[in-house]
């Protein structure tokens, strides 16, 4: 406990946090680094108004910290700081090439299989260093992915939601039944596939298979779920009932989802931050940022005028 | 000008179809002639006894049992110690290895390995397993060769099979927690398995046809009984046609021609086999 605590307070710099770091390790010490970049955004750009929400009891589920990547010479992302709260929809716009999928794959360090990818800074999930404190295979069983592109494996319905437990050990086939049948609901298809969970995956439709990749995800119970343009490859209606699991997954996950769609961040989303070239343009409530954006380069986005 | 040149154009189609035409028939003919030739002249032959009794009075009447078993053992010995090798280092190179010096050292050794001629293999077998490892005349020393032989092909076509297992399949895994061996075992060598399984029958019956690097190995010129174990030798196929076209005076032409036969349909059987499961794969092919 003390040794979570230590690091927590090295990153955040001299603070006198150390007493809170040590008794309450990850409440405390990412209390203490969330309000470290708000007051100096290393961008210069960043987002000065976030800090206002940092009211009691919002405690950051993920604090990213001058965080920055390379693949090979092209920086995908520079030097970005921002804190995601437990429980809540994030929402991270932007066009094509901003950043967003280096960000979102640096959270669960599946950038870490592009022999290519370089980071600087510090991301910390409850206060620990995701690539100083964790093994890539436990940060993936906590922070679960859900792709672009349904990518369910030619299995059946029920074994592409087990998966990851089976692999982790689970092998009691009530339980495994039970744990498929809860998912499956959490992701609104348990109705649609109850009768044929031996079928091969691939036969489902795409926004059945997308469903059944976010039950999939959700097996491993995760503490934090990422989206990747989750819907891009789905109809309107497939659409809706994507976003409806999403709202319905947000009391017990905290989400990130990426999205080309400003649409849907707006729909879904608790706050919105918006990426340009790499940098964290701005970060708000959604409202805000659909109201009344202080940067212009988001309110050009926004309506449209580019990207 | 157009009016002029089309007829020409039209000609000139018609002498390269030709050509191509008559390329496809000069590679068709020899197959067609062997088979034909083996047929008729050695189907005489096929008889219960020709394929289940042993040689008798100096292989000049008889059958050539021993020789379709001990073709059959050295051919499944071969597949026992070249599959696993081969499906091991093709998974390293594709999954694991990085560009560097090695694992191009490796793939140059691949590459040299398949040109290396039989014979030497032969040789090499006589030298390493019969005489240094003192495995002897054996099925072993046999198998072991035509292993070393069969290795590229096997690797190459496990590679390939890998290869064409959609990355996504690696992504999905690992992004479920598994460690990267899990996600080989269990999200990308099920889906390779038909394509490795194709390339190993091919690369067993090209060694079931192989004479010379059973020659010093394994082959034994007459040996009216089955081997007791894979230290014995065996009578094989390729070896004792051999022996009866060449070494042994008086053996009536159609026992020659019969046990061709044999051998060809054996190798044909097991390329048929492999050419069906590639088929059944390309159609039931899930992604």
């Amino acid at each position: 406990m003390v040794t979570e605590g230590a690091p927590g307070n090295e990153t955040a710099g001299p603070g006198g946090v150390s007493p809170l770091g040590a008794g309450a390790p990850p409440f405390g010490g990412a209390t203490s680094r969330r309000q470290m970049p708000a007051d100096a955004p290393a961008s210069g750009i960043g987002s000065p108004g976030d800090a206002s929400p940092d009211r009691a009891g919002a405690g950051a589920k993920l604090g990213i910290r001058e965080w920055s990547v390379w693949f090979g010479l092209i920086q995908a992302l520079r030097s970005v700081s921002f804190d995601i709260r437990e429980r809540e929809i994030l929402g991270i716009i932007g066009p094509s090439s901003s950043g967003k999928t280096s960000l979102l794959r640096s959270l669960n360090r599946m950038n870490d299989t592009n022999p290519a990818f370089r980071w600087t800074g510090s991301i910390a999930l409850d206060g620990r260093d995701l690539y100083r404190q964790f093994g890539s295979q436990d940060v993936r069983r906590r922070i679960g992915i859900v792709f672009a592109l349904p990518m369910p494996l030619p299995k059946s319905i029920r074994e592409n939601v087990v998966y990851g437990p089976k692999l982790r050990g689970l092998r009691d086939r009530g339980a495994l039944e039970a744990l498929a049948e809860r998912c499956l609901r959490a992701a609104s298809l348990w109705d649609e596939v109850k009768d044929r969970l031996d079928l091969p995956a691939m036969k489902l439709s795409g926004g059945q298979q997308q469903r059944l990749c976010i039950a999939r995800t959700l097996a491993m119970e995760p503490e934090v779920v990422l989206f990747d343009e989750p819907c891009s490859g789905l109809d309107p209606i497939s659409t809706a009932k994507v976003e409806e699991t999403m709202l319905q997954l947000k009391e017990r996950y905290t989400i990130v989802l990426v999205t080309n769609n400003t649409k849907q961040a707006a729909r879904v989303s608790d706050r919105v931050a918006f990426f340009l070239m790499g940098e964290l343009v701005e970060l708000d409530r959604t409202d805000a940022i659909f109201t009344a954006p202080r940067d212009r380069r988001t309110e050009d986005y926004i309506t449209g005028r580019f990207g | 000008m157009a009016a002029v040149s089309a007829p020409r154009a039209i000609r000139t189609q018609q002498i390269a179809l030709a050509a191509l035409f008559l390329a496809n028939l000069i590679a068709l003919l020899p197959a067609v002639v062997v088979v034909g030739v083996l047929l008729v002249r050695g189907a005489g032959a096929i008889s219960w006894e020709f394929l289940s009794a042993m040689p008798s009075q100096g292989m000049r009447s008889g059958g050539i049992f021993p020789a379709i078993v001990g073709t059959l053992q050295l051919v499944a010995l071969t597949g026992f110690f070249a599959l696993p090798v081969g499906v091991f280092a093709a998974v390293y190179l594709t999954e694991y290895s990085r560009d560097n010096w090695l694992t191009r050292l490796v793939r140059l050794a691949i590459v040299n390995l398949a040109g290396v001629p039989s014979v030497v293999y032969g040789l090499f077998g006589l030298g390493l397993f019969v005489i240094f490892f003192r495995f002897g005349t054996s099925l072993l020393s046999g198998a072991l060769t035509l292993a070393i032989m069969i290795l590229p092909v096997i690797i190459t076509a496990s590679e390939e099979a890998l290869r064409s297992v959609p990355q996504s399949f690696r992504e999905v895994s690992l992004s479920l927690g598994a460690s990267r061996w899990q996600t080989i075992r269990h999200a990308v060598l099920p889906y390779a398995v038909p394509g490795i399984m194709t390339g190993t029958i091919l690369g067993i019956s090209r060694a079931a046809g192989e004479t010379a690097p059973i020659l010093f190995t394994v082959a034994a010129f007459y040996l009216p009984r089955l081997p007791a174990s894979i230290f014995d030798q065996a009578m094989v196929l390729p070896y004792h046609l051999y022996v009866i076209s060449t070494q042994i005076p008086y053996i009536p032409e159609v026992t020659r021609y019969g046990t061709a036969l044999v051998l060809l349909l054996l190798v044909l059987t097991m390329n048929l086999i492999a050419v069906v499961l590639r088929a059944r794969f390309r159609r039931r092919r899930l992604w």
